[in-house]
């Protein structure tokens, strides 16, 4: 059997769209959405309930609904989407959910996107107040932007079948929307839903894009996007939800909001039943009544809880032999996947007088204003005792509401409001009236007379469902306030109404107006529940947009990457930058070739890519004496030509970096800092010198990338320069150890830096970065005759731990100090203050148990200690807790040494030199010997080669 | 997404910008002079009020620039922007 | 030999034709002077042959002694000069020499950031997908320049034609802006 009607809605009857739901075939037409088509098909049970597992049907016939979710298996899966808002397309495979769906395990192919719109006036929903506010706004000439959840505009008028200046609606509809679509600096976007709106006007919206194309979307067009939009004035025309009431068993399949099920039939053609009783407070559900009537749809009964139904539409009701009982409700139902039959009562008794069989209940408890966006931006609310709503309760200096938004019902005031707020925020963002948009004249026959405000019937309350998605009852209310909850934010944690995927659009306030009832006050004075952000469901991959894969996070390169790649290196990941982690050769794991790669270095010459270090040009008058302050050792004595390595401590005296001060002249420096600090300590230099030292002549500049550098490591590291920079006198008198020189290195104007953090003699070569790979490659030939090997950040790690030189946050971490990395030559004693100095005189930094660096080596020494270890001072565990001494910070196989190593942060470490230490691994505490930091080539040796 | 108002470039959004912490601690003139508890508190201390807090800023992504601003720790509200070394306007919160 | 950063990306770049017009302009000569006194920043702008910009967020052009030259405010004290390639050592010694004792500094910072031409009537419309700064005419008018981000990275960005635009992004981060560019250009690709 079909409930389609033989005409009407905005469908294409004459296309018909094949899709499967739970399984089974159905058709319907472009135009319907999921549930519409169901609808028209007579299926209304869509799932199930997520802890009772009862039938669960349509409700409502927008976002509002709280039952319809389901589960899109095809084109791609994608779980709790409301049948009422998908749209249905050719091919559509859904099925009906049980309050929770199941995330595919598959990427989600389609494309996502964000943009960025600024306008002077953002108008929420075209229904008729958003559509005269915007036309009125564009007139005057404001950037303006209409966003609308629907695929068309238009809003309630959609769901009625009347007549606007004597004309059918949609006339007048098509007619704004043109003119807006065709004034130059207006924006309309439909499916568009503004899910959030946050300070400073911004908001944002999500645009379904090509999800109603189904299998015809196309590839390369977002799918959604975020629209990110910054608006000087906003006015919000999101309109009205119809509220239902609760009463026993008012969950079943079958019965349904008033005013969707007329949607249902205006919009899409579709009839929500044959027999249908309407259970109303007030009047607009007799113009449902009047219209099924009209289509056909046996109305067996209106219930009207008012002692008095409204006189004109209860005649218009007679005419065409519709009974209406007064003072009468829908007590309760009966059915099982659908309703069959509503029981009667009146309205103050406890037992129903009658019942009818029906197929359709249609309820209709009184409208709550959409007022989750006006609450976002920090409007405060206010409840109408006559409307049984919260409404926006105060005027924000840039958010106008209007229409049934405001709790206005009547048509023509709605459009009133608009105009006014579309002018008044076209005014407040600096526009002048354009021309005025006539206002339009309805022909309805609904009026808007207020309703009674019912939130409940009495009856089983264990079966009056208040939130139909949670399973939450009026006795699960009735429970949280009996247990001594009186804040409405306590009872919606306490039974989860209004947190499931519709946010209580029409729980929320029937359980707010129990809660009042059962503790005899005023809902005036009740604050309700924060409304936040989503206003419908936004899936992730919205939110991410385009911000996935190569895109997810910058990856950043130096200059000579592609050479990494072309060369086989394995990545490590520092921060943002990809840097080469090791170069493995013939299916070498990491320890073989590390070991390979320190071998080589060692003993020959290795080279690496160090240019993802900071660098910092430092210049000006007091750049010294501004050093001398930033660092922990003296850098205004340092000579031009000169190097010197330093660190830098916070106020607090803890290490927070370390690199070497190049003086490149009087007035000028070159600070490196280590890789992932380079950002900050520019921004801490910056700090210290516009807050507290403006007065100083100093200047900094990031000159990261400008340069490429090379460290040229090894014994065989002079041959190779020599070789490379023929201008260069290259031998250790003329080129001492922590000097630089400036020469041609491989036919390239080149800053070549001698300084070595790995102990052997080394070359740091600094070529602007366009030349990098260039003269990379130079040294590499250069280098083949001595098997010069490129080495990674692995290698540089071990060198560096062989000789006890700290890496910066891998070594400390915000709590050691340089005394505590046996770095008290690197503090000066001269200077009268540098940033830290005075926290070294505290009594937490002078006591003889901090956390000291020092060398571990294992007893056996093939043992490879786990870096974050503990180390413990028995060969036997004691009863918890167990006192810790501290932790392994660094742990490596070494080729030098022909054993494994570590370095670790222990206490009162320095005075436990020759003293054996445990450290648990796994189920054995492993034996190890303290020694100290500096484990190869003690006595420098190998620095000058 | 806040903006922030950038006493030169103007309002941009917040991920621009980098918190520096209350604004208006000065560094000591002379450390050594301080106490231990005195320079602790220096080092460590900072207040916390709920209202007007004025802070430091750097439009980090844009102009680089350190700035005070007066922000109303209840609601985020930035009531004053200013630049450093200006007094602190009033503000009512 | 010199390689740009974004060399391995030029025919992907000019593949976004019809949509944009883009190509990397690679080694331009770009020097980073900060200096705030108003004689030495007029007196830099009369060795440059263009002058300072006076107002935020705005860059200036002009051709001197080295040529066609622009200068770009990036900060109250803090302005990029740039200008054809191999120029940098020449430039950076002048405006030291106007700078005289005013104090303030030049550094050649001509490798730091890599130069990218935009062009096309969808230009301001594809940076809107990761730029939250209003490029709308009427609010980012020819002659704009602002630091801001785009997506993740951070850029200069200037204005230099109702339907042209320059971007100035470090060299480490110019692959990342070169796929994301790529990507936001797809759609507008697949339509055009
Ligand atoms: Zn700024």
């Amino acid at each position: 059997m079909t409930f389609r009607t033989p005409t009407g809605g905005s469908i294409d009857r004459n296309t018909l769209l094949h899709f499967t739901f739970n399984g089974r075939p159905y058709t319907g037409h472009p135009g319907d959405t999921l549930a519409s088509a169901l609808l028209a098909h007579g299926v209304h049970q869509i799932g199930s309930s997520v802890k009772l597992g009862r039938p669960r049907g349509i409700v409502a016939a927008g976002s509002e609904d709280p039952t319809s979710l389901v589960q899109v298996e095809a084109p791609f899966s994608e779980p709790m989407l409301l049948a009422t808002t998908v749209e249905l397309y050719d091919g559509l495979v859904a099925r009906g959910l049980a309050g929770q769906g199941r995330l595919s395990p598959e990427p989600d192919p389609a494309r996502y996107d964000a943009k960025h719109e600024h306008c002077d006036v953002l108008v929420v929903g075209a229904g008729p107040a958003g559509l005269v506010a915007a036309l009125t706004a564009a007139r005057s000439g404001a950037r303006v932007v209409l966003v609308d959840e629907q695929n068309q505009a238009g809003g309630a008028l959609l769901g009625v079948d009347e007549y606007l200046d004597d004309r059918p609606s949609a006339e007048w509809v098509a007619d704004v929307v043109a003119e807006l679509k065709s004034t130059p600096g207006v924006l309309v976007l439909e499916r568009t839903t503004a899910f959030g709106m946050y300070q400073d006007g911004f908001v944002l919206a999500l645009q379904k894009r090509t999800d109603h194309l189904g299998f015809a979307a196309p590839a390369s067009v977002a799918r959604q996007r975020v629209w990110r939009i910054r608006t000087r004035q906003t006015v919000l025309a999101t309109g009205a939800h119809e509220r239902p009431v609760a009463f026993a068993d008012n969950d079943r399949p079958g019965i349904m909001l008033a005013s969707s099920a007329r949607t249902f039939l205006h919009r899409y053609g579709v009839l929500p039943g044959s027999r249908a009783v309407v259970f109303t407070t007030d009047d607009s559900a007799y113009c449902a009544a009047i219209d099924l009537a009209e289509s056909g749809v046996d109305i067996a009964l209106v219930t009207d809880a008012r002692p008095e139904p409204p006189a004109r539409l209860a005649a218009e009701c007679a005419a065409r032999g519709i009974e209406v009982r007064a003072g009468h409700v829908v007590a309760g139902t009966d059915g099982d996947r659908r309703v069959t039959g509503a029981r009667i009562a009146p309205l103050a008794a406890t037992s129903p007088d009658l019942t009818v069989d029906c197929d359709t209940v249609l309820v209709s408890g009184g409208w709550n204003p959409v007022v989750s966006l006006f609450s976002q931006a920090r409007g405060k609310l206010r409840y109408d005792a006559e409307l049984g709503a919260f409404v926006p309760g105060e005027e924000l200096p840039t958010v106008r509401v209007a229409g049934s938004a405001t709790g206005e019902l009547d048509l023509g005031a709605c459009a009133r409001q608009g105009r006014d707020a579309g002018a008044q925020a076209a005014a407040a963002a600096g526009f002048t009236p354009g021309g005025q948009v006539p206002l339009p004249v309805s022909d309805s026959r609904c009026t808007a007379r207020s309703g009674l405000v019912l939130w409940r019937v009495p009856g089983d309350d264990d079966a009056s469902f208040v939130d139909l998605q949670r399973d939450s009852t009026v006795a699960d209310v009735l429970r949280a306030t009996g247990a001594g909850l009186r804040s409405l934010e306590h009872v919606k944690r306490y039974t989860t109404i209004g947190t499931a995927h519709d946010q209580g659009k029409t729980s929320g306030m029937i359980a707010a107006g129990i809660v009042a009832e059962e503790l005899g006050v005023e809902l005036a004075e009740q604050r309700p529940t924060t409304f936040r952000p989503p206003f419908t469901s936004v899936s992730f991959a919205a939110l991410a947009g385009r911000d996935r894969g190569e895109l997810h996070d910058p990856v950043r390169v130096t200059s000579i990457h592609p050479w990494h790649v072309a060369h086989g290196a394995l990545f490590e990941d520092v921060g943002q930058w990809k840097r080469p982690w090791y170069y493995p050769r013939d299916g070498e794991d990491l320890h073989t070739a590390v070991l390979r790669e320190c071998k080589a270095t060692r003993e020959s010459v290795g080279m690496m890519d160090g240019s993802t270090l900071g660098k910092i040009d430092v210049q000006g008058r007091d750049a010294g004496k501004f050093l001398d302050m930033l660092y922990t050792n003296m850098m205004s004595t340092l000579k031009v030509g000169r190097i010197r390595y330093g660190v830098m401590c916070g106020v607090d005296g803890m290490v927070i970096d370390d690199g070497t001060v190049i003086r490149v002249g009087e007035e000028r420096y070159l600070v490196t800092t280590t890789t992932g600090n380079a950002a900050k300590i520019l921004d801490w230099m910056e700090e210290w010198l516009q807050t507290e030292w403006p007065h100083l002549d100093v200047h900094c500049t990031s000159v990261t990338e400008h340069w490429a550098t090379i460290p040229l490591v090894g014994p065989r590291s002079r041959d190779v320069l020599a070789a490379v920079a023929p201008s260069l006198d290259v031998s250790n008198e003329a080129f001492e150890f922590m000097t630089w020189r400036e020469a041609e290195v491989a036919g390239v104007p080149a800053r070549v830096c001698r300084i070595s953090f790995s102990g052997e003699l080394a070359y740091e070569i600094n070529v602007t970065a366009w030349h990098g790979i260039a003269v990379w490659e130079a040294l590499m030939a250069a280098g083949e005759k001595y098997g010069i090997t490129p080495y990674g950040t692995e290698t540089m790690h071990v060198l560096r731990a062989e000789k006890g030189y700290p890496i910066i946050g891998q070594e400390t971490d915000a709590t050691v100090t340089p005394q505590d990395l046996g770095m008290s030559w690197a503090v000066s004693k001269k200077k009268p203050d540098f940033i830290g100095k005075r926290s070294f005189a505290r009594a937490e930094n002078n006591r003889t148990d901090r956390k000291q660096l020092v060398g571990l080596l294992p007893v056996d020494p093939a043992v490879l200690l786990p870096e974050g270890s503990q180390i413990v001072e028995t060969d036997r565990l004691p009863e918890p807790p167990v006192r810790m001494l501290g932790h392994v910070t660094s742990s490596y196989p070494s080729a030098a040494l022909g054993r494994t190593f570590a370095l670790a942060l222990v206490r009162s470490g320095h005075e436990r030199i020759g003293e054996t230490l445990y450290v648990p691994v796994e189920d054995s505490l492993v034996p190890v010997t303290v020694t100290e930091s500096v484990l190869y080539d003690k006595e420098g040796a190998r620095r000058d080669g | 997404m806040q903006l922030i108002p950038c006493p030169w470039c103007g309002p941009r959004e917040e991920a621009e910008f980098h918190y520096g912490g209350q604004a208006h601690v000065a560094y000591p003139e002379d450390p050594a002079a301080l106490t231990d508890e005195q320079w602790a508190q220096y080092v460590f201390f900072r207040e916390n009020p709920s209202g007007p807090f004025a802070e430091r800023w750097s439009h980090h992504a844009g102009c680089r620039r350190w700035f005070n601003a007066v922000r109303d720790t209840r609601t985020h509200d930035l009531l004053a922007v200013y630049r450093v070394g200006e007094p602190m306007p009033e503000v009512t919160a | 030999m010199t390689v740009s950063p974004l060399a391995a990306w030029r025919d992907r770049l000019a593949a976004l034709a019809p949509v944009l017009d883009v190509a990397e302009v690679p080694f331009r000569s770009q020097l980073t002077v900060r200096v705030s006194d108003p004689d030495a920043l007029a007196a830099a702008g009369s060795a440059l042959g263009v002058p300072f910009p006076s107002a935020a967020c705005t860059f200036t052009s002009g051709t001197g002694p080295f040529g066609d030259a622009e200068v770009l405010w990036l900060g109250p004290d803090e302005f990029l000069v740039t200008a054809s390639p191999g120029l940098q050592v020449t430039i950076e010694e002048v405006l030291r020499g106007a700078l005289g004792t005013a104090g303030g500094s030049v550094v050649d910072t001509s490798a730091q950031r890599t130069t990218v031409v935009l062009q096309g009537p969808l230009v301001r419309q594809v940076l809107a997908h990761g730029c939250s700064v209003d490029l709308h005419p009427s609010s980012a008018p020819v002659g704009t320049c602002v630091q801001t981000l785009l997506a993740r990275t951070g850029i200069v960005l200037q204005v230099t034609g109702e339907d042209r635009c320059t971007i100035l992004v470090r060299s480490s981060f110019a692959e990342y802006f070169a796929a994301w560019l790529a990507d936001a250009c797809t759609e507008y690709l697949a339509v055009a």
